[in-house]
């Protein structure tokens, strides 16, 4: 069986290709053959994010339109074994991703003996977007302490209860998942900021994870190595925690509590 | 704000106000947006059913869906023709 997951947010500039990379690293790194694919046509960046845009030849709308198979377009992740990446389509439009042709390659996905799908949604509420959340089995809603944020992820929340297949043919409902990234516990601590309480109220749905504000996701992003190869910091931590729940494991929350740091702390300063 | 603050400067608790704009935002998207897709047909049937025991115009009947805390609302409005 095939889970194709769902990485979403209406909002740009969350972290869905960061939480992508990372969750579909963090998948393969636990043994379970993993893809991910990036559904924005025209603006692609998850190939940066994994650090293999000068090893893509062919992409998702390649295969798509026939002019390559599935098996040419797959990119070997270099730092997961069992881990490929289909890149996007640089040049062309939008519409070339049809729905029967995004069926056809996850359909042949499923077939090749894949456990997870992981499909980077891009932002907004358009065709891409759309078709990126019609497959789901799972969505990831990916969402920022921040007003906007919050209310785009409601706006997409209400897209995969009437878009997705799973609703419309009245099958079980998408799964769906609250990841809170770029968090700061000090400022939500001082009231600056929404909790990640506030967002679960406000969103209603179950919280897999909370992703702390970190200068490690920048320099994973400025390498090409997804944050959660960066170890022993709270992101990386963060994430592997997020795939142990999901995978149904039991982990507490960490990175969310502000503690005051100490005197000899405040004078010397340091991480 | 006190001198305290005045001197150290002090930013405000703008996290409460955040929360309180989207529950009201988000409540209003959800009951506008996600409205179902049955109301225009429903009115339609009203129609045909009421115009068989006396003239009505289309227009004076309103179907709305509110939410009322806990509780969702179907309002019917059935505007009777006059001189009757």
């Amino acid at each position: 069986m095939t889970t194709i997951i769902t990485v979403t947010s209406g909002k740009g500039g969350v972290g869905k290709t960061t939480t992508s990379a990372s969750i579909a690293s963090g998948l393969a790194l636990r043994g379970f053959k993993t893809a991910v694919i990036d559904f924005d046509v025209g603006l692609r960046n998850l190939d940066l994010i994994m650090g293999c845009e000068r090893r893509v030849v062919y992409d998702f709308v390649n295969v798509i339109q026939g002019d390559a198979n599935l098996h040419q377009a797959l990119i070997k992740d270099k730092h997961a074994d069992n881990l490929f990446v289909l890149p996007a389509s640089q040049t062309r439009d939008k519409d070339a991703l049809t729905e029967e042709g995004v069926e056809k390659v996850l359909q042949e996905l499923a077939h090749q003996g894949f456990d997870y799908v992981v499909c980077d949604s891009p932002a907004g509420i358009e065709h891409g977007a759309v078709v990126a959340l019609t497959f789901a089995d799972v969505a990831i809603v990916v969402t920022n302490p921040e007003v906007s944020s919050v209310r785009d992820s409601d706006r997409i929340l209400g897209i995969i209860q009437s878009k997705s297949r799973r609703a419309i043919e009245g099958r079980e409902p998408v799964q769906e998942h609250l990841l809170v990234t770029r968090y700061s516990p000090k400022r939500a601590h001082d009231g600056e900021m929404l909790t990640y309480t506030d967002i679960q109220e406000l969103l209603r749905i179950p919280l897999l994870g909370v992703i702390p504000e970190s200068e490690a996701v920048l320099q994973a992003s400025n390498q090409g190595i997804p944050a959660i190869h960066q170890k022993d910091t709270p992101v990386a931590d963060a994430y592997q925690d997020t795939i142990g729940r999901f995978l149904g494991e039991a982990h507490p929350l960490r990175f969310v509590e502000y503690e005051k740091p100490g005197l000899i702390k405040r004078l010397f300063g340091g991480k | 704000m006190s001198w305290l603050s005045l001197i150290f400067g002090e930013k405000k608790a703008t996290a409460s106000v955040a929360k309180e704009r989207l529950q009201l935002i988000i409540a209003h998207e959800r009951a506008s947006l996600s409205g179902p897709d049955f109301l225009p047909d429903l009115q339609k049937d009203l129609v045909a059913v009421i115009s068989k025991y006396f003239p009505v115009n289309p227009d004076d009947i309103k179907v709305g869906l509110e939410k009322q805390g806990n509780y969702e609302v179907l309002e019917v409005n059935i505007v009777l023709p006059e001189g009757r």
